[in-house]
C-alpha cells in the first residue's frame, strides 16, 4: 500500500511540474500576462499611417515599456489610423503634450509606439479616454529608397 | 459440476488441419486426460474450450451453453466458471504471489481486503505455499510457479479446470506434489478436470479417463486399464513410448541408398 | 511474361498484407477506446501506468530540452551576430522551441524510451501467456493492461513536450544571457512579443496531443500485436521505434502545414 502511495505522490509532482511548465510558457514565453491584466488606462493616438504596427505592440517612453497597444482601427470620417493603447496604471502623469511615434526596433524589427513628453508648464496629465494631439507616423523604408532614388535620378539629369 | 461435450469439433490453422470431426465428452466430476505427441494441438483444444479460439465447425457445450454462441459479456461471465493452468504458469510479473492469486478475486468480487486476504492465504495453503506470499514470481522455482498459478486458478472456486502440460520439465519430486494436488483438487472439491499432456505414467494414475488424439482425430479412448492395453498401432506407439512406428522415426525423405549414392 | 505476373501477384498480396495491418490496428483502436470506464478500478492503473511511461521519461527529456536549447542559443548567437540582431535571439529560441523542436524531439524521445518499454512489456506479458490467463480469468485485457497504458501515453506526452520546452527555453538563456551577455530584458521582451499563445503555443501543444496519440497507439499495438518468441519481442521493439519515428516526422510536416495553411 505505501509503495503505491508513493507513486501516487510522484505522479502528482509529475503533472503538476507539467502545469508549471505550460504555465511559464503561456505566461514567461509567450507574454500571455499582457493579455490578461486589463488593469490601467486607455489612451488614443490617430496617425496618418500606422505602417506595420500590430496589436500587443509595446508602448514606449525613453525606451521603458509602460504599455501596450490593444487595438487599430481605421476612422471612418478622418481616414486615420486610430491606434488604441492601455498605459500601466503606474505612469498617471504623462503630460499631456506628448507626442507619440511610431518607431522600428533596429532595420529589422518589428514597429513600436514611443510617446516623447512635451513640455507644458502647468503639468496636464493624460487621463483614461485622452487623445494624443501630436503624433509622428511610421516611417516606411520603401517610401524613404523611393524617394532617395527619385532625388538621385532628378541630380543626374541636371 | 459441469460437463463438457465436444461435437464434430474441425479446427484448422493456415490452412493446416488440427482437428477433423473430433468428438469429445468430459464427464462432471472426473478427472479427463487428453493425451497425444507434440504438436497434435493439445493445447489448441483447450484454448478452443475456453473459446480464446473459433472452431471452423461444430460446437462446444461447457455445461448446456454453447461457449461460441455467447457475447462477449455472457463469455466473460461463463470463464469465471473456468480455471486454467498455463504450462510456464503466467504469473503476473510485476505482482507478489499474494497480489497474483487475489488477482482474480479483486477483479470480480467486491470482498473486504480482509476477507480477499484470508482466501488468499487459504488457496496458497491448500498448495503448500502459504509461507511464500510476499515472494515475487521471479523468486520462484518452476514447480512453485506452477502451485502458485494453480493457487490462482482456484480462487474463484471454478467448477472446470484444464491444465495444460502440469507436468513438463518438472522434477520428480515437483511431479509428484503436482500429481498429488490436482487429484486432492478434483476429489476433495469434485472440480472437472481436464489435464492435456505427455506425460504418460503421471496422466494414467490420476486420470478417470484418457482420449488419445492423433493427426487430428481421436485414435483412442478408454479408462487408463483399457487405454494402456488397446492393440491400435496409433496408441500402442504412444503409451508404451516405442521409438518407430506409425509415427515413424525418420521424417519423410527419399531412398537413404539413393540418397548417400548421387 | 510469367515473371511480371508473379511480381504484380506478389506486389499485390503484400499490399493486401499491408492493408490487414492497417485494419486491425484501427479495430484494435477502437476496441481500447470504446468500452465502458470503470472510474473506480481503472484510475490506480492509470496512476501506476502514467508512473512508468511518464514519470520514467521525465530525465531524459529534461537533460534533452537543456542541451538542445542550449545548441540553438549558441547557433542562433552566432547567426544573428551577423546581422546585428542579437535581440532577436529569445524570439528565435522561443519560436523554434515551441512550435518545432518541444513536440518532435520530444515525441522522437518518448517513443524511443516510454514507446519501446510499453512494447517490451506488452510483448513480454503476452509471450508468457499472462494476457492470454487474464482472459481466461475472464479479465480483458485491452481493459487492464492495454487501455490505461495508452491514455497514460495520451496524456504524458503534453505534459513532457510542455516540460521539454520550457527546460530548453531556459537552456537558451543560460547560454544568450548569462554566458554570451544578451541583455535580459531585449531577450525576454522580445520573446513576449513575437510568441503567441494560440498560435504558437497551442500549436505545440496540439501537435503533442497528436504524436502522444499515435506514438502510444503503436507501442501497445506492436506489443499485442508480437509474435509470442523473444525473437518476436526484439522486432516488435524495433519497429515501435521505427514506425513512430517516421510516423511523427511525417505527420510533423502534415500538421504544419494544416496548422500554418489554416484549412
Amino acid at each position: 500500500m505505501f509503495r503505491l502511495r508513493t507513486i501516487e505522490v510522484i505522479v502528482g509532482l509529475f503533472m503538476v511540474v507539467g502545469f508549471i511548465a505550460l504555465f511559464i510558457l503561456s505566461f514567461k514565453v509567450s507574454g500571455l500576462t499582457h493579455y490578461v491584466s486589463s488593469k490601467g488606462y486607455t489612451i488614443y493616438a490617430e496617425f496618418d499611417n500606422s505602417g506595420s504596427l500590430k496589436v500587443r505592440a509595446p508602448v514606449t517612453m525613453s525606451g521603458v515599456r509602460i504599455g501596450e497597444v490593444t487595438g487599430i482601427q481605421l476612422d471612418n470620417k478622418t481616414f486615420k489610423a486610430r491606434v488604441t493603447m492601455k498605459i500601466e496604471p503606474s505612469q498617471n502623469d504623462i503630460p499631456a503634450d506628448s507626442s507619440a511615434n511610431i518607431f522600428t526596433e533596429g532595420l529589422l524589427g518589428s514597429n513600436y509606439i514611443s510617446l516623447t513628453p512635451g513640455f507644458d508648464e502647468p503639468p496636464q496629465v493624460l487621463k483614461d479616454g485622452s487623445v494624443v494631439q501630436e503624433t509622428h507616423s511610421a516611417i516606411i523604408l520603401e517610401k524613404l529608397i523611393g524617394q532617395f532614388m527619385f532625388n538621385i535620378n532628378k541630380g543626374e539629369k541636371k | 459440476m459441469i460437463p463438457v461435450k465436444i461435437n464434430h469439433l474441425s479446427f484448422s490453422r493456415n490452412s493446416h488441419v488440427v482437428f477433423n470431426d473430433v468428438n469429445i465428452s468430459i464427464d462432471p466430476g472426473k478427472v479427463t486426460a487428453i493425451m497425444g505427441p507434440s504438436g497434435t494441438g493439445k493445447t489448441t483444444l483447450l484454448r478452443l474450450i475456453g473459446a480464446q479460439l473459433r472452431p471452423d465447425a461444430g460446437q462446444i457445450l461447457v455445461g448446456d451453453q454453447d461457449i461460441h454462441r455467447l457475447s462477449q459479456k455472457e463469455l466473460y461471465l461463463a470463464r469465471r466458471k473456468m480455471g486454467m493452468l498455463f504450462q510456464n504458469a503466467a504469473l503476473f510479473t510485476n505482482l507478489s504471489v499474494f497480489e497474483n492469486v487475489a488477482f482474480p478475486l479483486r477483479e470480480h468480487t467486491q470482498l473486504s481486503e480482509s476477507m480477499i486476504r484470508r482466501i488468499v492465504l487459504m488457496k496458497l495453503q491448500a498448495v503448500g505455499l502459504r509461507g511464500a506470499r510476499d515472494l515475487m514470481p521471479s523468486e520462484l522455482s518452476g514447480g512453485m510457479s506452477r502451485r502458485v498459478a494453480l493457487a490462482r486458478a482456484i480462487a474463484l472456486d471454478p467448477q472446470l479446470i484444464m491444465y495444460d502440460e502440469p507436468f513438463t520439465g518438472q522434477d520428480p519430486i515437483s511431479m509428484a506434489v503436482l500429481v498429488k494436488l490436482i487429484k486432492d483438487l478434483n476429489t476433495i472439491l469434485g472440480i472437472t478436470s481436464v489435464i492435456v499432456s505427455h506425460d504418460v505414467p503421471e496422466t494414467s494414475s490420476i486420470s478417470d479417463y484418457i482420449y488419445l488424439i492423433s493427426d487430428g482425430k481421436v485414435a483412442g479412448k478408454g479408462s487408463p486399464a483399457e487405454v494402456s492395453v488397446d492393440s491400435s498401432p496409433e496408441v500402442k506407439q504412444f503409451m508404451h513410448g516405442l521409438p518407430d512406428g506409425v509415427v515413424p522415426f525418420h521424417y519423410p525423405a527419399k531412398d537413404y541408398r539413393e540418397d548417400i549414392l548421387s | 511474361m510469367m515473371k511480371i505476373m508473379n511480381r504484380l501477384e506478389r506486389l499485390g498480396s503484400s499490399g493486401l498484407t499491408i492493408c490487414g495491418n492497417f485494419g486491425r490496428c484501427g479495430i484494435f483502436l477502437l476496441r481500447t477506446l470504446f468500452r465502458k470506464p470503470r472510474f473506480k478500478k481503472s484510475f490506480p492503473l492509470l496512476i501506476d501506468a502514467l508512473y512508468f511511461v511518464g514519470v520514467f521519461s521525465l530525465i531524459i527529456i529534461v537533460l534533452s530540452g537543456l542541451f538542445i536549447g542550449m545548441v540553438v542559443g549558441l547557433q542562433g548567437y552566432n547567426t544573428l551576430n551577423k546581422f546585428g540582431a542579437l535581440a532577436q535571439l529569445g524570439q528565435l529560441i522561443a519560436l523554434s522551441v515551441v512550435r518545432e523542436l518541444g513536440p518532435v524531439v520530444t515525441a522522437l524521445l518518448f517513443a524511443g524510451r516510454a514507446g519501446s518499454a510499453l512494447t517490451a512489456e506488452i510483448g513480454l506479458m503476452k509471450t508468457t501467456e499472462q494476457l492470454s490467463s487474464m482472459e481466461m480469468m475472464g479479465v480483458d485485457p485491452l481493459w487492464r493492461v492495454i487501455s490505461p497504458r495508452f491514455w497514460a501515453g495520451f496524456i504524458s506526452m503534453p505534459v513532457l513536450s510542455c516540460i521539454f520546452s520550457a527546460v530548453a527555453i531556459y537552456g537558451g538563456y543560460l547560454v544568450g544571457v548569462q554566458w554570451l551577455g544578451i541583455d535580459a530584458g531585449s531577450f525576454w521582451g522580445n520573446m513576449q512579443s513575437s510568441v503567441d499563445f494560440y498560435d504558437d503555443v497551442m500549436q505545440g501543444i496540439i501537435k503533442s496531443f497528436v504524436f502522444g496519440f499515435v506514438v502510444t497507439w503503436i507501442a501497445v499495438f506492436q506489443g499485442f500485436d508480437t509474435v509470442p518468441t523473444a525473437e518476436g519481442i526484439s522486432r516488435a521493439t524495433t519497429r515501435t521505434v521505427v514506425y513512430s519515428s517516421l510516423a511523427i516526422l511525417a505527420l510533423d510536416f502534415a500538421l504544419t502545414s494544416v496548422l500554418i495553411g489554416g484549412w
